[in-house]
């Protein structure tokens, strides 16, 4: 009688044990379901709010938009070209300058750095990730931009900018404020990221190859060059693509030091205007028409680079990939 | 992408907040607008609240956005340094009146240069923001400047980056003495900046710390902040043909020098006004609101808040080097403009 009871009561409490964690699992299964759902209604609702608003824009101006250096508020006359441009040079600038840095640090972090630093100095980068944009802004206008126009745009319109065609990327008055300058600030904010993914790509060599290679009497850097990166391709291009990211987006900060003129200047000294940065600075006193909807636009045109290039980015990770599976 | 979230956001708090205090007392008035009269209203509220018991919630977001606000009826007045044109009232229901006189001054950064020492004609200011004249050793300049030991190098010129009041009153202020200017760039919250070495900043601290970082640089900002950030403005030729340095005397000869009666719904600016001793570039802050209010209650409160202020606020506004309407102008506001709200 008494295990009898025992069990029976067992069983009951088995099942209604059950039954409590079928519940659970499916609210677990609905609620999950609806996280992922709500990603996808935002990004939808993003795109459909974005196209409605820049579509005025759109039909005044046509395609064309996207190709006119034209900005006049009180002609009402808009084209994208000025922000596209100075978002995707100041970005490029970011890029060019950040990657060899990250590299470097990444190697140095993972094969060359005495053990005992390799923890500090891997935090110190990461939390340069962590300084708000804003912050960036403001040392690069209040320190950055003097030091810059009394020291280092001298030097290179002195040097660089004696050679023929580059020369002019490098001419002009030397004011601190610009494009040049809003690319070494982005290159700043965008190296932590750039540099935490290669040093993370960089761990996973097996140590057998890199052992290998020195035993056969490597130096480092041929390590680097034929081990390491080929390795890690896939991660290291994932990498600077994920900084482009963060470059392309970037406002606070480029606002500050971009010197936010309306037009184009073949001298990176010149100042110019990102899509952020003119975004950041009129839409507050945007009026409704086709100021805000040519503003809509430009986030649209914004909104479309950094997906093209996440795209491509993921796309050739992709293909990497692909590629190294049929090898092994 | 992350403006428009960001902006949809503060948006949304903006409303929330602004909707929370109106449940609370039903007293407290709001509003939104022109970051100019921004220090004299908070002395004034200040003021009143400890004589009425009654507050006002004041927002500085620029002229645009008081307009915008007042327009979606979501404050209950509106401020702007470009005064709404009197169809736009006219065909809005609103009226507006001017509150306040300042001054806008052109700032430089230029070593070896004393405030108020440079001195500049009307029409080399023009050429300089249009870009003519893009160097400081220019012998136009030098012609006005006989003695001071102006460096020879490139002039950065420095603007605002965001839709402002005060370029409004300084782009206004241009086209007046400028014919080539109005022909070429007009004027308004913001323009086409014509000169090829315009750096822009945003606010006019955003003006200001530019002009003080670039060196040879020279902008535009309320005298506030140049007197704030202790820049060096200069001297300007005015409607008279004289020199006069910017304080709240220059700014109260051109003031009185302009009668507002003459314009429909007060819709002008003060720049390039007659009187020898008059400020060329002062400007005012114009206060709109509705004929037909919703909250009939809180447009009146609103009118007493600018009746003590314009009568009782004159020292304040003083202490803080703006220039008090004078009282014929009060009394016609009065009159005139005040009559026309309906608050029963």
């Amino acid at each position: 009688m008494n295990t009898m009871s025992s069990i029976q009561k067992t069983t009951i409490r088995n099942e209604s044990k059950s039954k409590v964690q079928r519940f659970q699992d499916g609210l677990f299964l609905v609620l999950s379901q609806f996280s992922a759902l709500f990603v996808l209604i935002v990004l939808l609702g993003i795109i459909i709010s974005l196209i409605i608003n820049a579509m005025p824009a759109l039909k005044e101006f046509g395609l064309g938009f996207f190709v006119s250096s034209d900005w006049d508020i009180n002609k009402q006359k808009f084209g994208g070209l000025i922000s596209i441009y100075g978002t995707l040079v100041s970005s490029f600038i970011a890029l060019v300058i950040a990657t060899p840095l990250s590299f470097g640090i990444a190697l140095f972090l993972t094969e060359i750095c005495p053990i005992s630093l390799r923890r500090p100095l891997g935090i110190a980068v990461e939390l340069l990730a962590a300084v708000p944009s804003i912050i960036y802004g403001m040392f690069g206008l209040f320190i950055f931009a003097p030091v810059f126009a009394d020291h280092i745009e001298p030097a290179l319109s002195g040097t660089l900018g004696k050679i023929p065609y580059i020369g002019t990327l490098f001419s002009g008055a030397p004011n601190g404020i610009g494009m040049l300058c809003a690319g070494l600030i982005l290159a700043l904010m965008i190296l932590p990221f750039i540099a935490a993914v290669m040093r993370d790509v960089f761990e996973i060599v097996p140590p057998m190859l890199k052992e290998s290679a020195y035993g056969l009497g490597c130096t480092t850097w041929e390590v680097a060059r034929y081990i390491v990166l080929p390795y890690t391709k896939a991660g290291v291009v994932g990498g600077i693509m994920l900084g482009l990211g963060r470059a392309l987006g970037e406002t606070m900060a480029v606002t500050f030091v971009i010197g936010n003129a309306q037009r184009i200047l073949p001298s990176l000294f010149a100042p110019g205007s990102s899509i952020a940065s003119t975004l950041a600075n009129q839409f507050g006193e945007a009026e409704p028409g086709l100021h805000f909807s040519s503003l809509f636009a430009l986030g649209l045109a914004l909104f479309v680079i950094t997906v093209t290039i996440l795209s491509l980015a993921k796309f050739m990770l992709i293909q990497m990939e692909k590629k190294q599976g049929s090898k092994s | 992408m992350n403006i428009n979230l960001k902006k949809a956001l503060s948006i949304a708090l903006l409303t929330a907040t602004a909707t929370a205090t109106m449940a609370v007392s039903a007293a407290e008035m709001t509003g939104a607008g022109s970051s100019f009269i921004y220090p004299v209203l908070s002395k004034w509220s200040e003021a009143y609240k400890a004589k009425t018991g009654n507050n006002l919630n004041y927002q500085s977001i620029g002229s645009g956005g008081g307009i915008k606000q007042i327009n979606a009826k979501t404050v209950d007045f509106g401020a702007t340094d470009d005064p709404v044109k009197a169809d736009d009232l006219q065909a809005k229901g609103q009226v507006q009146f001017p509150a306040i006189v300042g001054g806008v001054v052109a700032v430089v950064n230029l070593d070896g240069v004393k405030p108020g020492e440079l001195k500049l004609s009307p029409d080399v200011l023009a050429k300089i923001f249009q870009g003519v004249i893009i160097s400081w050793n220019d012998k136009r300049i030098l012609a006005l400047n006989p003695g001071v030991n102006i460096p020879a190098n490139v002039i950065n010129v420095v603007t605002r980056s965001d839709g402002s009041g005060t370029t409004a009153i300084f782009t206004n202020y241009l086209s007046k003495v400028s014919p080539s200017w109005k022909e070429e760039v007009g004027f308004g919250k913001t323009v086409n900046w014509p000169a090829t070495s315009t750096v822009s900043g945003k606010g006019n601290e955003g003006v200001a710390a530019n002009v003080t970082r670039v060196k040879n640089s020279i902008g535009y900002v309320e005298y506030a902040f140049a007197k704030k950030n202790n820049m060096t403005y200069a001297s300007l030729q005015n409607a008279e043909g004289k020199f006069v340095l910017p304080d709240d005397t220059t700014f109260a000869a051109a003031a009185s020098g302009t009668d507002w009666t003459k314009f429909p719904g007060m819709a002008t600016f003060i720049t390039n006004a007659p009187g020898a001793n008059a400020w060329p570039i002062t400007g005012a802050t114009f206060i709109v609101m509705y004929k037909n209010p919703s909250d009939k209650a809180k447009a009146a409160e609103v009118m007493k808040f600018f009746d003590f202020g314009l009568k009782q606020g004159k020292q304040l506004a003083t202490d803080l080097d703006y220039v008090p309407l004078p009282d014929e102008t009060i009394n016609y506001i009065e009159k005139t403009v005040w009559s026309q709200v309906i608050t029963k």
